[in-house]
């Protein structure tokens, strides 16, 4: 499995500091002055998230555009 | 940006001017507008065309004298365009429509006109338009003045009875068979006059008692020496259907503006004839010759009428537009762009795709040198650039990642200058550049040592020359950069610069003033032995002159010298020297609008079927990657299997870094100097990466250093994730303002790649913002 399937597969991820397995949760991300919250994978012990690839090149560089043409 | 300068821009392109034809009629008539409407068959649009301009169609179809011929581009190649034949076709193949209503704003002040011909006819329909009252003066029986004169050939009256017609039921008050005596004449009575009596002895003595000063009549407004009475028409010229329906509009005009109580002659020199500016390229048009009608009582048919429009040339400029895949991609062309950027940056860049249009010229500057006005867009786009970068308008995703090659290029790991600045000078500086030592790291070594047997006392600087920095619009980079390499220069004694690459060539000489230059290959051909131990070689390429040597014959003829002396055969390619385009690496276009530069690359390298050779290695690389054998000058020299370099795969941004390193070591080596730099602790990180890898990392800009700080740092802070079922980790690490995940699998002494990308989104933090 890749990356890119991780969000069907999410209890497969495990956090490498926590040892504990990852959940979705709702994360901020924010570029240039402007926030929103997305579900991600989160570790539920020290909140680091993992940014899926199609997240990285799909959503997050349409709004990184979008906020730049701004 | 200077706004004077932007505007004097935007008026030095002349698409916008009007062709030849619609300059010379005295009413504008748009002649390429109607050519192409009844070229598509399409009469009835054509005849609505033409009466916009002219409010009694068949008279002046039938009367025009047209000046609209006299400067007709068709006319050296089949004559000119028989407009006054194709306005009669419309007039019987189009259907007219009534452009008088429906009046707006009516107006109580009263106009009087005195004289029913067709320039009073016209300032009497013109003024009713405008919803003003209008009282209409005339001796005969009938409207149409002169026109009573014509033949039955030239004009038959029942055109003069129906197009008269129109005027009646208009609310025009149309007093005929009234003789008006000027003398007894009660002006009061009126808001405004309009004299257009014809040559009227009467009038004419009229005028001459109410002469003031030198002038009878204002020749813009018309006016006559009395405040509020205006003349036209025959009275004024030798008779022409055409002036006087011009006069009629241009006085009907002045009294609107009269009444209104506004300037009457601000804004009208673009009235009546004139001059175009317009040009028109004729190169490679071939001549068809004017088609008259068969039946010359009847006129056109449909078919003649639409084969004689067809000739029209629909006359425009766009010689810019024509040679650049960038303007001709948008679809305008630089005036409108000039407004359009003019707006957006004055008014925060409301447009969306204001970012990347500003960033996807590759400043080339072809366009200049093809437009007959010497509009160079690029000064346009670089000022643009400059001012958002002034006003943190830019982008730092648009050009950070040249930048930070540039960075790199400057820094300890490529950046090397000998004699080390304060340790003795030299005669001569050699200035590689930073894209041959990344695309061809050996021929560095090579080219120092044939160079230190021509000239003795030579020096070498390994740097970027600061083309990104400008092309970027960052001004301060710019000259910072140049700060360092003039400072450098003064402290060897500013030794004259050998280089290697035009584009060095264009910033070095803006940075350091002073600054003597010489091309590499002009150096080149003092070696002596230089072609002697290569044979000819049979196939013949073409030459591709980099887009930074247009203006330089000196690098162009070196060039070529080089080329020759190596027995390689060449010949030009059409677009050569000042003429040639660029490769799609100038300007950083690259990254901002790859798919742009895509089809700019094809464009060039289709234009002919032989290879290519050139002297720039980012045009032979880029050539290269779009499948088009192509060879830098210096590989015939130091390159060793010819045929393989032609098609070699160019390296990726990692390998260029890998290779500007390996160029500092080894003239480190060469030069018997000590390094002044460590190995970072991320470099020791040994990666697997498939070829595949390699392409994705390349299409996404992150540099395999990139994916080593990621692993090293997850690796030293145990911060990654790991899938219990596969065995990969994925990790994350953001060390400037990008963060990079990589998705890996530890081996015994190296790591596994299976996929990387990245984001500038920062992740965490607050949820309600
Ligand atoms: S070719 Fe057509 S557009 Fe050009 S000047 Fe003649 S009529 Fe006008
Ligand atoms: S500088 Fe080059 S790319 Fe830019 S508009 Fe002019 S011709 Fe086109
Ligand atoms: S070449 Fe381009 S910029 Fe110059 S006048 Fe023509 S359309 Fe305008």
């Amino acid at each position: 499995m890749t990356a890119s399937e991780m969000n069907k597969n999410s209890t497969e991820w495990i956090c490498g500091k926590c040892g504990e397995p990852l959940r979705l949760n709702k994360v901020n991300v924010s570029y240039l002055g402007s926030g929103y919250p997305v579900d991600l994978l989160t570790c539920p012990k020290c909140n680091r998230a993992l940014v899926p690839p199609e997240m990285a090149l799909g959503k997050m560089l349409e709004v990184e555009r979008l906020l730049e043409d701004k | 940006m200077d706004q004077r300068r932007l505007h004097e821009l935007e008026e030095q392109c002349i698409q916008d001017c009007d062709p030849p034809c619609t300059s010379r009629c005295p009413v504008h008539v748009d002649v390429r507008q109607m050519c192409k409407e009844i070229s598509a068959g399409d009469f009835k649009h054509a005849l609505i065309t033409f009466q916009k301009s002219v409010p009694f169609p068949e008279i002046i179809a039938r009367t025009c004298d047209q000046p609209c011929q006299a400067l007709c581009n068709r006319e050296p190649l089949g004559g000119a365009i028989r407009m006054a034949d194709l306005e009669l076709a419309c007039c019987q193949l189009g259907m007219e429509e009534s452009l008088l209503s429906p009046v707006t704003g009516r107006k109580n002040a009263l106009v009087s006109v005195i004289g029913g011909g067709l320039c009073g006819m016209t300032a009497a329909w013109e003024l009713a338009r405008k919803g003003y009252r209008v009282v209409l003066f005339d001796q005969a029986e009938q409207l149409g003045g002169q026109l009573w004169g014509l033949t039955d050939a030239q004009l038959p009256k029942e055109v003069i009875l129906r197009e008269s017609a129109k005027l009646k039921n208009k609310g025009i008050d149309l007093r005929l068979k009234t003789r008006v005596d000027l003398n007894a004449f009660d002006w009061a009575q009126y808001d405004a006059v309009l004299i257009a009596t014809g040559v009227d002895q009467e009038s004419v003595n009229w005028l001459e008692k109410n002469r003031q000063g030198n002038t009878v009549i204002d020749p813009v407004t018309f006016e006559s020496g009395m405040s509020g009475v205006f003349c036209g028409g025959s009275l004024l010229h030798p008779p022409s259907t055409i002036t006087s329906v011009a006069d009629g509009k241009r006085t009907a005009t002045s009294i609107d503006r009269y009444l209104q109580k506004v300037s009457l002659t601000a804004s009208r020199s673009s009235e009546g004839t004139q001059d175009t500016r317009l040009y028109t390229n004729l190169a490679g048009v071939l001549p068809v010759f004017a088609v008259p009608p068969a039946d010359a009582l009847q006129g056109y048919t449909m078919e003649e009428a639409i084969a004689e429009a067809s000739r029209c040339l629909v006359c425009e400029c766009m010689e810019c537009v024509k040679v650049c895949t960038y303007l001709s991609e948008l679809g305008a062309y630089p005036r409108k762009y000039v407004r359009d950027i003019y707006n957006n940056l004055s008014i925060i860049m409301r447009q969306r795709r204001g970012n990347k249009f500003i960033n996807s010229c590759t400043l080339c500057g072809l366009c200049g040198e093809v437009c007959p006005t010497d509009l160079n867009f690029a000064e346009v786009i670089v000022q643009a650039r400059k001012t958002m970068v002034e006003t943190k308008k830019m982008p730092i995703s648009a050009h950070d990642f040249a930048l930070r090659d540039m960075n790199f290029s400057n820094g300890p790991r490529f950046a090397l200058t000998y004699p080390a600045p304060g340790e003795g000078k030299c005669d001569y500086l050699l200035f590689p550049g930073c894209q041959l030592a990344a695309s061809n790291p050996e021929y560095i070594s090579l080219i120092y040592d044939d160079l230190v047997r021509l000239v003795g006392n030579l020096g070498i600087m390994l740097r970027c020359c600061g083309a990104p920095a400008q092309w970027s619009g960052e001004e301060t980079l710019f000259a910072e950069s140049g700060a360092v390499i003039r400072s450098v220069w003064e402290s060897l004694g500013k030794p004259k610069m050998i280089l290697a690459c035009s584009s060095c060539h264009q910033s070095l000489k803006q940075l350091i003033p002073g600054l003597e230059t010489v091309s590499l290959w002009e150096m080149l051909l003092k070696n002596e032995a230089l072609g002697t131990t290569r044979g000819g070689c049979t196939q013949e390429y073409k030459v591709h002159d980099p887009c930074t040597s247009r203006y330089e014959p000196d690098w162009q003829h070196y060039a070529r010298a080089v080329i020759e002396r190596l027995g390689v055969r060449y010949s030009e390619l059409p677009m050569s020297r000042t003429l040639t385009e660029c490769c799609g690496y100038g300007g950083v276009a690259w990254l901002a609008n790859p798919d742009l530069v895509h089809k700019m690359i094809q464009r060039r390298i289709n234009e002919d079927n032989a290879n290519y050779i050139t002297y720039c290695v980012m045009c032979r690389d880029l050539f290269v990657s779009e499948g088009k054998p192509t060879l830098h000058l210096l590989d015939f020299i130091y390159g060793r299997d010819i045929s393989a370099l032609a098609i070699r795969k160019p390296p990726d941004y990692s390998q260029r870094h890998e290779n500007r390193i390996r160029v500092k070591q080894r003239m480190e080596k060469r030069l018997l100097v000590k390094g002044d730099w460590k190995m970072e602790t991320y470099e020791k990180i040994n990666l697997q990466l498939s070829s595949e890898m390699r392409d994705l990392l390349e299409a996404r800009l992150i540099l395999v250093e990139d994916l080593q700080k990621v692993i090293e740092h997850a690796e030293a802070s145990g911060e990654f994730f790991f899938n219990k079922n596969n065995g990969h980790s994925i990790a994350s690490f953001r060390p400037n303002l990008i963060t990079y995940w990589v998705e890996y699998e530890k081996q015994e002494n190296s790591y596994t790649v299976f996929d990387a990308y990245s984001h500038r989104m920062v992740v965490g933090g607050d949820t309600s913002i």
